[in-house]
């Protein structure tokens, strides 16, 4: 358990790949901490426009998925509550194959211009989808090049299978209980993604369902090789 | 998008012939295929805004469906479509949806890019 939490004046950046991904890494910590006064940031690289889930009966394609999920992108995020919603344009599943300088500046330009103390985003190497990796993977690189004292407090989330044999248990866990309202109505912007039978199966959750499932976020704080 | 209505993607098919095309077309499995469960493997095709032009196009079966488009230099191939959006009237965008309805394949044809 961690509890360093502040309250506060307090500036977080959230940098992840897909729209719907800030639904199921943060949703409930980052409304728990808007709650107590956090401007957050949410750069969002890609319109998720590869997403196979076009709803159910389909209503999507290919050509009208990146619109629709802009849409449901910005409700999820009024949802939560985020203030600062940046969609940065890069193309769904190409961000391992984009250029690694833009990347990393986009992120560093982030980073600089917000001045975040805390980041949220995927751990590099242990959040399954290539997208999620690579973003990850950005964000520690230009974390990293910051000066050690500069540094924003970085939690990751990871869930790839074994991941605890690799990194441990997660250091940050925040109990969102109180704050599954605003969680459930993010996930419920996403309307083309939360159908999906293995999110939420093939019937209403009950209250007690969703608390056991989405009550918690669990996070890694990240350890950078020359941190002290 | 709607149930694939056969003759009209066949007309829809035939009127596209002759053309500069621009074409979107893909396979996948998704990227949690092996990470929902580890005995699938994991794979996925798509090349977008890709030049073509085909002489001569069918759609073809009882659903889901298949489309071959014999081009000057080889063929483009598609199969496992279900769906189209019938509100498209220049382009012909097709997908297949698998019984959960995620998309598996997509084949789009359009004059204009993508």
């Amino acid at each position: 358990m961690n509890d360093t939490k502040q309250t506060g004046q307090q500036r977080i950046l959230v940098v992840l790949p897909h729209p719907d991904d800030e639904s199921f890494v943060a949703a409930g910590t980052l409304s728990m901490y808007i709650a107590g006064g956090a401007e957050v940031t949410y750069a969002c690289l890609t319109l998720g426009e590869m997403g196979r889930n076009m709803g159910i009966p389909p209503f999507a394609n290919r050509v009208s998925l990146p619109g629709i999920r802009k849409e449901e992108l910005a409700a999820s995020c009024r949802a939560i509550g985020i203030q600062d919603l940046r969609m940065l344009g890069f193309h769904d599943k190409m961000v391992e194959f984009e250029d690694r300088q833009l990347l990393d500046s986009t992120v560093t330009a982030l980073l600089l211009e917000l001045q975040p103390q805390m980041v949220i985003t995927f751990y590099p190497g242990y959040s399954v989808h290539p997208d999620h990796d690579a973003t990850g993977a950005a964000v520690i690189r230009a974390v990293g090049r910051l000066p050690e004292a500069e540094r924003p407090v970085v939690y990751c989330s990871a869930f790839a299978v074994n991941h605890e044999q690799a990194i441990g248990q997660a250091d940050v866990i925040f109990d969102v209980s109180d704050f599954l309202d605003q969680k459930m109505a993010s996930i419920r912007a996403h309307a083309t993604q939360f159908q999906a039978a293995e999110l939420v199966g093939n019937r209403e959750l009950t209250a007690e369902e969703i608390r056991l499932r989405y009550g918690t976020e669990k996070f890694w704080t990240y350890r950078f090789a020359d941190q002290a | 998008m709607q149930p694939i209505p056969f003759e009209d993607i066949q007309s829809r098919i035939d009127r596209l012939a002759g053309q500069d095309l621009y074409i979107h077309l893909e396979l996948t499995t998704g990227a949690y295929a092996s990470h929902l469960d580890s005995t699938r493997h994991p794979a996925s095709v798509f090349i977008t805004n890709a030049a073509v032009r085909y002489s001569q196009g069918s759609i073809s079966g009882s659903g889901p469906y298949r489309v071959g488009l014999k081009t000057e230099q080889g063929w483009v191939y598609a199969e496992g479509l279900t769906h189209v959006d019938e509100t498209e009237a220049e382009r012909l965008i097709l997908a297949g949806h698998d019984g959960q309805g995620k998309l598996v394949v997509a084949l789009q044809l359009s004059r204009e890019m993508f």
